[in-house]
């Protein structure tokens, strides 16, 4: 195990990664790749599940050390649930600034990074990245992981405002599937969520049913 | 130690005495101090159709040397919860101890059962404390109401949940077997076997894992602990026994001082039954 953690400077099993986020017509769609290394070389999970509900309608995706954002996560689904205390679910911005404040007040400590995406009652779907050093921004788009310096291209050229629920969903599985084919730390299956007023839909996308493109 | 602690007070804060001489022994001896016992190891999990197969080699390791041929490393957790650990053989055996006790104490509470799930999160949340100091990599497996659960905790405080698992050095070798022959709703016995073929991989590609076979079989109905399941091929047969009969070393002269202790204080407090 110590012998795996070569030149990589997250410590520990990383979560490699491609992670998005993108808003459409009536909902978010987040997502992200299943593959967890160890110093760059070593696959050490080819399954591993890195878009994490906090809340009825929140999901976040982690990225980073697997280590530090499970256990954030953790606190910060520890933490919303006592939302269930209010009348109403919580906002996004609420499940966001709880990452955020975690993220930021143990900075030195931390390595990880999330996409918090989520719907509510106030400002329907919203998309949050809460980056490594804790900085909080709200983005209709957003990519993150290591995977996501590949797809800056596609993204910005392909994403427009208030695409259908159907159109999103093929752009952000295409979106992945270019990011796991260029990056090595991300791969396996892609994971995604559809998050509207109406609930919740999990789609899974194995890796031998990803898009393919001209080039393979 | 202790005997200078009875003549005279200990001095408060740290004690460094011993820095100098570690620092002079490294020197002496080309700089390497002696490494801590690790258990070299492989370590598979497996989930079947009824419950949950582990299975460990049993060789400890101390640099090149094998510290003991009989090592068990796979600990109890709850009756129906088994850890394989692999890493520093200290930390293991106290984290999966540590662990054992919590959820004996949840049990004796609540009247239950402990779950995995429960097992797994103590377990990531008392490595995360520690980041990373604790070098313990466990296989977590078990069967609860819910179903047949492996889990994997890395040092770090990872947790992952699949259906097959290997960790420790020989892991890649075992990891190679398990990927060919893991299925789906396994039979007992195709498990046993698999399980069994993944650590033989480990202990003849790997140097830091060897000796027998330890298999535990977790199903709804109990634990199977087979220790040994597979012997090793390669016994030893010693020609002399290397214990001493009482006499073997003579005694040249004895001489007995009595200690002369007087009671300084002496207190009887009742004790109160009414």
């Amino acid at each position: 195990m110590e012998r795996r953690c070569t030149g990589s400077e997250v410590k520990g099993v990383s979560t490699g990664t491609t992670i998005l986020a993108a808003i459409y017509d009536g909902g978010v769609v987040i997502g992200s790749d299943s593959r967890a290394s160890i110093g760059g070389e070593y696959v050490s999970s080819k399954t591993i599940n890195k878009v994490i509900q906090v809340h009825d309608r929140i999901f976040c995706c982690m990225s980073g050390s697997l280590a530090d954002a499970q256990a954030v996560t953790k606190a910060a689904k520890f933490q919303l649930s006592f939302h269930r205390f209010m009348e109403r679910p919580p906002l996004v911005i609420a499940a966001a600034t709880i990452m955020k404040e975690l993220c930021y007040k143990n900075k030195e400590d931390l390595q990880a990074g999330f996409i918090t995406a989520g719907w509510d009652h106030r400002h329907g779907p919203q998309v949050y990245v809460v980056s490594l050093g804790g900085m909080l921004v709200s983005q209709p788009v957003t990519i993150g992981g290591s995977g996501s310096t590949y797809i800056y291209g596609y993204v910005d050229a392909k994403y427009k405002p208030n695409m259908s629920r159907e159109e999103c969903l093929q752009f952000a599985t295409n979106a992945l599937a270019l990011a796991m084919g260029r990056d090595n730390v991300s791969g396996g299956v892609a994971h995604l969520a559809v998050i509207s007023e109406t609930g919740v839909e999990h789609v899974v996308v194995p890796g031998n049913k990803l898009p393919r493109f001209n080039h393979e | 130690m202790a005997l200078s602690s009875v003549l005279q007070s200990p001095a408060p804060g740290f004690n460094f005495d011993n820095a100098a001489r570690n620092a002079a022994l490294g020197r002496n001896d080309g700089g390497h101090t002696p490494k801590p016992l690790k258990t070299g190891t492989t370590i598979a999990g497996v989930v079947f159709k009824d419950g949950v197969v582990l299975g460990a080699d049993t060789r400890a390791t101390s640099s090149e040397v094998v510290a003991d041929k009989a090592c068990a490393k796979i600990h109890y957790i709850s009756p129906n919860i088994y850890c394989c650990g692999a890493g520093t053989a200290a930390d293991t055996e106290k984290t999966t101890d540590l662990l054992s006790s919590n959820l004996t104490i949840f049990s004796l509470n609540s009247g239950r059962n402990p779950r995995v799930v429960m097992a797994a999160n103590i377990l990531q949340d008392m490595l995360y404390r520690y980041r990373g100091q604790i070098g313990a990599n466990l296989i977590l497996g078990g069967v609860d109401c819910t179903g047949n659960h492996l889990y994997k905790v890395g040092p770090y405080g990872s947790v992952d949940k699949t259906a097959y698992l290997s960790m420790g050095s020989g892991d890649l070798a075992a990891l190679g077997i398990l990927e060919d022959g893991f299925k789906p709703d396994l039979e007992m016995e195709q498990a046993k076997d698999l399980v069994r073929a993944a650590i033989q991989a480990g202990i003849m590609s790997d140097l830091g894992s060897g000796n027998n076979i330890d298999i535990c079989v977790i199903t709804r109905d109990g634990v199977d602990y087979i220790r040994p399941y597979q012997e090793s091929e390669f016994t030893d047969d010693r020609t002399i026994k290397y214990k001493y009969r009482p006499g073997t070393t003579r005694v040249l002269t004895e001489k007995v001082v009595p200690l002369k202790l007087e009671v300084v204080h002496e207190s009887v407090k009742k004790m109160v039954t009414g």
